[in-house]
């Protein structure tokens, strides 16, 4: 278990690098930098800010320079648009997209995986067709629709939510609602698929034959292994859920990192971008890897590949 | 189960607690909080190292320039900083007395001290200020900032004594102090900023603007700051003129999104907004009538016309291009903002009087094609690509020029939406036929819409230039008559919108929501409203 968490590990590592090398390369492509602006800033202003962030050098010299910095100083950088340290920006902005992506994993789960087991349980029946198509629904509709929906028809009528904003507990509910529900549309189906594969194994007929309880069956026998698909699209699910959704944020008005993302590449914001980059391969990486062990520590037989 | 239980206790009380009657602007109009909409982010606070409208609004709240900007009439400068100036007949030498009573929001004076620091570190090369061109209207500041002398009392600044700052500029500016109310004019604190950077006077690290640092000469102070959600100033209990402040604070929001800007203002939750979006206008006017207001803002929207292309380097072309264009349909009909009509580059404001020099005529525009040889049988028209942004209405704005000029004269336009720096950077390379474009005035006065079209001009991006244009607008700096001055300006405009590099389509105004409970804000052209003299009413009968 420990070899393969340390093997995952180095392989995570060659990821972001990987990662990082192609990020820096196709950020560099484009055309412009952090230093084009609609009022043109004079030709020795240009000079002199790129050379202070060492832009005014070639491409692979400017890549070397920031491993060096990175693996050397543990320093992601300046921000040439912000004039602020990359991991202060990141170190604010983080927290929000965290509890925003917890609290929509949370309403994903809770919609979505109860939706799935339901629907297998009562395959074909009005029950099944209404949330598979709500679960369509989901996956079909986006964020920029249902957010201002909800924000029209349920915040500007309640007066205890707010249209926008992130200031108490109860200004998460919206923007989660609206992250989580394409998540949970996907749970519900992906839950429906694990679950009627299981359901219809012979040991489930067995249990049903030995006269077992309906729902001893559904939470002994069925559920861990239903599960299994469902868990493995939780781990990378989970990290895009909590490296913030430029849309929800926008919409919500949440000081999260989704916003940094898009804005960042307008900009040419090219050491925030990449700080961005590295954050969320991070996460993907780790939680990919929680999630295999999660399933392993589910499934006996992938255990013992282990 | 019993966790459920819990939250589902915990999610109920907050229900009940947030449910009072108050919206969060009623609570902090009793506050004496301005919530006021901010559209993004800003670049920071540093005032020599920004350049946009969104940092000058909060800039303008935390620093004062020499003059400032008086709360409901265009062009007239209060005291700020300064609180008298004089200047020599022909306007070329300005002295201004500062206030003694006059300090930083930690207590110490502002001095001329100040004034040279900011100046000459605004000039400094290696900050790499964004627009130290402001200051060029100094004597020798511009061969200072181009490092031809190193020498930076051969910049006409000097402190005659501890409050008496003389200016000596390069030509006749009646209007100089119009331009000492710009955040570029404003002294930065000279004792912070030394300390802070060790010593260095060019170091652009921006920490000293962080809150806890950040000390300021307005009349208000930042209070915190956090990213892409607010930053919000407080009241600034050494301001000279604190008696007049009436607010204790304004908090600014970066909301990037129009729409959820205008929801916000329908739910309570801001008082000013920063824009009002084309589609909601008639909601609004309808259910807010009171609060909207669309008014004159000192902007021209444009179209850039690469003079360097073949086709375009005809002017009949762009003449025609720019006669074919119905400006009063298309604000009916897409912008639904009032904006105005133009007829030339400069906006009219106080004396000056802009050349009539463009209007709607598609005979004209026609003929004009048909002279330039495209008469549809011997040459064929090319089609041209139109550039613009991926931005709000900037396609529905391209879509009505292409039917336009496809109606009026006939010819294709291809659209090509880049989003904004991909857009910017084909603008400055030359890189395109036609360009949607706009410019927005920095202060009151013809050249800052004139100045931009010379020569190898940064923001000119046409490829255009004329020697005769040029000359009277050096010509006009040494006109001390402010009327005269304007005349020559007058002439400057004529030329250019002769040769029409650039098709003015209209001039912009601002849109936008505004709480009944805020009181002292009157039209401003530049749109920068003193916050000083700003105040919230509990009471709107």
């Amino acid at each position: 278990m420990l070899r393969f968490i340390f093997q995952r590990l180095l392989q995570g590592l060659l990821v972001l690098f990987v990662l990082l090398t192609i990020s820096f390369f196709l950020i560099s492509a484009l055309p412009g930098d952090a230093f084009v602006k609609e009022k043109k800033m004079s030709e020795e202003a240009l000079q002199e800010q790129r050379a202070r962030f060492g832009l005014d050098r070639p491409v692979p010299l400017q890549y070397a320079m920031y491993l060096k910095r990175l693996i050397v100083n543990q320093d992601l950088g300046i921000s040439p648009k912000k004039n602020r340290e990359v991991s202060y920006i990141l170190k604010q902005s983080f927290p929000p997209s965290v509890i925003l992506g917890l609290n929509a994993l949370f309403i994903a789960c809770v919609i979505g995986i109860p939706l799935g087991v339901f629907s297998a349980v009562k395959k074909n029946t009005w029950f099944d067709y209404f949330s598979m198509g709500f679960a369509m629904i989901g996956i079909c509709v986006a964020a920029f629709i249902v957010g201002p929906l909800l924000q029209t028809f349920i915040a500007m009528k309640v007066p205890a939510l707010k249209v926008a904003g992130w200031e108490t507990p109860l200004d998460i509910l919206l923007p989660a609602l609206t992250l989580g529900l394409a998540p949970a549309a996907y749970l519900a189906r992906l839950t429906r698929g694990g679950m009627l594969e299981i359901l219809n194994q012979d040991y489930v007929r067995t249990a049903y034959a030995k006269g077992l309880p309906f729902l001893t069956i559904i939470r002994r026998h069925t559920l861990r292994g239903g599960l299994l698909p469902t868990v493995a699209f939780l781990g990378p699910a989970f990290a895009g859920l909590i490296s913030g959704s430029f849309v929800v944020e926008t919409i919500f008005q949440v000081p999260g990192m989704g916003r940094h993302f898009i804005n960042g590449t307008v900009d040419r914001d090219i050491f925030l971008l990449l700080g961005c980059v590295l954050y969320y391969g991070f996460l993907i990486v780790i939680l990919n890897l929680v999630s295999d062990i999660i399933q392993a520590l589910m499934n006996p037989r992938l255990r013992d590949s282990l | 189960m019993r966790v459920l239980l819990v939250l589902s206790l915990a999610l109920g009380c907050a229900f009940l607690v947030s449910c009072d009657d108050q919206t969060t602007a009623d609570k902090a109009v009793e506050k004496g909080i301005l919530i006021f909409g901010n559209s993004s982010e800003p670049q920071g606070l540093d005032p020599q190292l920004v350049s946009g409208v969104l940092e000058s609004n909060i800039i303008r709240a935390l620093f004062e320039g020499l003059c400032v900007e008086h709360p409901s009439e265009n062009g007239t400068a209060l005291p700020g900083a300064a609180k008298s100036w004089e200047h020599n007949d022909d306007f070329t030498v300005w002295t201004f007395h500062l206030g003694e009573d006059r300090t930083w929001s930690d207590g110490n004076p502002v001095t001329t001290l100040d004034f040279l620091f900011s100046y000459e570190r605004m000039l400094t090369p290696k900050l790499a200020a964004e627009y130290a061109e402001m200051l060029y209207y100094i004597k020798g500041a511009e061969d200072f900032h181009k490092a031809k002398t190193t020498d930076f009392n051969e910049v006409g600044v000097k402190a005659l004594d501890d409050f008496t700052l003389e200016i000596t500029l390069r030509g006749s500016l009646p209007f100089l102090p119009e331009i000492t109310k710009h955040y570029t004019w404003y002294p930065v604190p000279r004792h912070v900023i030394l300390r802070e950077n060790e010593g260095d006077i060019a170091d652009p690290d921006s920490g000293w603007t962080m809150p806890g640092k950040l000390i300021s000469n307005g009349p208000f102070t930042l209070k915190s700051w956090r990213i892409n959600d607010h930053i919000e100033v407080e009241r600034n209990p050494h301001y000279w003129d604190a008696a007049q402040v009436k607010l204790n604070g304004i908090r600014f929001l970066p909301v990037n999104n129009t729409y959820t800007e205008s929801r916000m203002f329908f739910d309570g939750l801001m008082h000013v907004t920063y824009t009002l979006p084309p589609e909601l206008i008639p909601y609004a006017n309808e259910n807010y009538p009171d609060e909207v207001r669309s008014e004159l803002y000192l902007g021209t929207k444009f179209i850039r016309c690469n003079v360097t292309r073949e086709v375009l380097k005809d002017v009949r072309v762009r003449k025609a291009l720019a006669l074919a264009l119905d400006r009063e349909s298309l604000i009916n009909n897409v912008l639904r903002g009032g904006q105005q009509p133009t007829y030339g580059m400069v906006p009219p404001f106080g004396n000056y009087k802009t050349p009539r020099s463009v209007e709607f005529d598609k005979e004209k525009a026609r003929q004009l094609l048909v002279e330039a040889g495209y008469d549809g049988t011997t040459k064929k028209f090319p089609v041209l690509k139109l550039l613009t942004t991926d931005r709000d209405v900037a396609k529905r704005l391209a879509e009505a020029y292409q039917g336009m000029w496809a109606q009026n004269l006939g010819i294709s336009v291809e659209i090509e939406q880049k989003e904004w720096t991909s857009y910017l950077v084909a603008q400055t390379n030359l890189d395109y036929d036609l360009a949607d474009a706009g410019w927005i005035g920095d202060y009151l006065d013809p050249t800052t819409f004139l100045d931009m079209w010379i020569e190898g001009g940064g923001n000119n991006r046409t490829g255009w230039f004329d020697k005769d244009f040029e000359k009277l607008l050096k010509d006009s700096e040494h006109v001390p008559d402010a009327g005269e001055r304007l005349k020559v300006l007058q002439s400057a405009e004529e030329i250019l919108m002769s040769e029409i590099p650039a098709i003015p389509i209209y001039w912009y105004t601002t849109n936008y929501i505004i709480d009944k409970r805020v009181k002292g804000w009157s039209p401003l052209l530049l749109n920068n409203h003193p916050f000083k003299f700003i105040s919230l009413e509990t009471n709107t009968e």
